[in-house]
């Protein structure tokens, strides 16, 4: 494998949803070792494009490469890491943190066999950096919105991959955790792993940015050097927070089911 | 008065071993996935399979896997475009398969009581074939449910991440699907087609109430649904020494029921008081309110609950927290 292939690369990239084109001809390209923000107002197609990247949104016309593999032809899952917009650890049968975290080492295990002490190993120093090894053995239902987005990010970390794509990873979480998801970041980001990741704030993750690109209605409307929230939301950007009628024209954009929202309601009350 | 002496006693007890552990397998993940009511369908559908086999002569129960296994297939793939929102979709096909299967055990000539031993149960006439047929699948569905758990386990918790780290999500949403048909099929015979589902979601609900992860709820499960099967079938043999008429699938899952009935209010009790022992978070009160006279001394056992905070404990008395400041209580 070629180290100077780019890590991510999207050329002529187009995604209609319904009918609708989403993302419009988009040209990306990330190099190993980058610190990337997809940033943009909603509906400005940054998270499509993260979908697009994972191969989660099929593309009508041109393509998507990653680690110099077209998306079609790569199998080298382990080496990528995703934490998907909000926690969907909803299900109807008590998960344990541990269980969670450990189906994210599930790219690096071999078929039918059980987890070795690798992979335990993994599963542990992946609670230990976004800290929640002392809550490994609670229920994921247990623990606020802020640590089940850690617990997401720590699934990811389990496989120990190259190249880390967060969907809004500071979406609703309040100002320590993402003090604590940011350290995380910064730690992957020491030891040389690729970040992509989708961000409406950027918060205190600011400083760790090597790149900022802006989506505006489906395409690219900056990519360069890391911009201040503010100025993402300027008149250029647009459509700004008082353009609502664009948002209700769009249908459905945020991937998130909304069943999901009543269970974090749920999640304030157990917070003292 | 040893039941345990009869031949068919022996096939009835062997076919509720099987089908008692490896019907919760297959519970947990269709909990997992909010699906609890998919056994049940699959068990209408595979009605119109058993009334097939009638027809034409053949073994209902592998008319009935068959057309299960269909039925399973054809609610992956109404589930998949409908985007979860298929319920409808999917209660018409139950109600056409309980609709066919007794317009053609009719057509066959049946009676309906040759029907009403695959709705409610007949395990003690289950023959020598049978006994095998169900041992083999449902062990076929233990193997598979336990060996692909890792798998199983991580497209039920969620699809999408499953599907960036490489997994067919398809394919395993159709095997589990596959393995609820066979399941239902397996348990036909144990505690009839209307009440498969029971065997399968029952165990899984018994559970959960106790347990904090999903291995924990799949391994208890599947004791609860061995205890259920295997102990519904000997008490219903005892009991109908003096009651007769006291068939074994109502009493397996009543059984079932029971153990939920009792393990329901143990879980809602330690769920809350888990809950109620989360640690405060460690600020400083805003300001120092002592309490008024107080009534007693918080201890070990004074009753009131002591949660964690910072460096002491709070007792929760009537919604105030009560810390211990010398010889007084701080309001925190």
């Amino acid at each position: 494998m070629l180290n100077d292939d780019p890590v991510l690369q999207i050329v002529d990239g187009t995604v209609p949803i319904a009918g609708r084109p989403v993302l419009r001809h988009v040209d990306m390209t990330v190099q190993r070792g980058e610190f990337v923000a997809l940033m943009g107002a909603n509906g400005s197609g940054k998270s499509t494009l993260m979908r697009a990247m994972t191969g989660l949104r099929p593309l009508s016309r041109g393509s998507v490469a990653l680690f110099g593999t077209p998306l079609s032809r790569f199998r080298d899952w382990h080496r990528i890491g995703y934490v998907p917009q909000r926690p969907s650890a909803g299900g109807g049968v008590p998960t344990s943190v541990w269980e969670v975290v450990s189906t994210g080492r599930l790219t690096r295990r071999r078929f039918m066999r059980p987890l070795l002490p690798r992979d335990r190993a993994a599963i542990r120093e992946a609670l230990e950096v976004v800290g929640l090894a002392d809550r490994h053995r609670d229920g994921v239902a247990t623990l606020s919105g802020g640590q089940q987005q850690r617990v997401l990010i720590a699934r990811a970390l389990a496989g120990e991959p190259e190249l880390m794509l967060l969907d809004e990873p500071t979406a609703g979480v309040d100002l320590p955790n993402q003090q604590a998801l940011a350290s995380t970041l910064a730690t992957l980001k020491e030891r040389g792993v690729t970040v992509v990741l989708v961000a409406h704030e950027l918060g205190p993750m600011a400083p760790l940015l090597d790149r900022a690109v802006v989506m505006r209605d489906g395409q690219v409307a900056y990519d360069g050097a890391p911009l201040a929230d503010h100025e993402v939301h300027g008149p250029f950007f647009g459509p700004g927070h008082h353009h609502h009628h664009q948002e209700s024209v769009r249908p459905h954009l945020d991937h998130v089911p909304p069943v999901l929202s009543p269970m974090d309601a749920a999640h304030e009350e157990v917070q003292p | 008065m040893d039941v345990l002496g009869y031949d068919f006693m022996i096939r009835a007890m062997l076919a509720a071993v099987f089908t008692g552990l490896a019907a919760p397998v297959v519970g947990t993940y269709l909990v997992q996935r909010r699906l609890s009511l998919m056994g049940d369908g699959l068990g209408h559908v595979a009605v119109t399979g058993v009334a097939l086999g009638l027809l034409t002569n053949t073994s209902p129960t592998w008319t009935a896997i068959a057309v299960a296994i269909l039925g399973a297939m054809l609610i992956e793939v109404i589930r998949e475009r409908s985007n979860g929102g298929g319920d409808v979709a999917l209660a018409l096909l139950f109600y056409g398969g309980i609709a066919g299967g007794v317009l053609i055990t009719g057509i066959a000539g049946q009676s309906a009581s040759r029907l009403q031993e695959f709705l409610f149960g007949s395990i003690t006439t289950i023959s020598v074939d049978d006994v095998w047929i169900t041992m083999v699948l449902a062990a076929a569905v233990m193997v598979i449910g336990l060996g692909l758990g890792p798998q199983l386990f991580t497209v039920a918790q969620d699809q999408e991440f499953a599907k960036v780290a490489g997994l067919n999500i398809r394919a395993y949403n159709l095997l589990l699907a596959v393995l609820a048909a066979v399941t239902v099929t397996v348990a036909m015979r144990t505690v009839g087609l209307l009440l498969v589902s029971a065997l399968m979601i029952v165990p899984v609900a018994t559970a959960q109430q106790l347990s904090r992860s999903f291995r924990a709820t799949l391994v208890a499960a599947m004791g609860v649904g061995l205890v259920a099967s295997l102990g519904g079938l000997l008490l219903a043999a005892w009991a109908s020494y003096d009651v007769p008429g006291i068939s074994p699938g109502p009493t397996i899952v009543l059984l079932a029921l029971a153990m939920f009935a009792f393990t329901w209010p143990l879980g809602a009790w330690l769920r809350y008081r888990r809950r109620q022992r989360v640690p405060f978070n460690e600020l400083p009160p805003l300001a120092h309110h002592t309490t008024g006279e107080h009534p007693h001394r918080h201890g070990e056992n004074c009753g009131h609950a002591a949660v964690p905070h910072g460096d002491h404990v709070d007792y929760l008395h009537d919604g105030h927290r009560h810390a211990v400041h010398g010889e007084h209580y701080d309001e925190h």
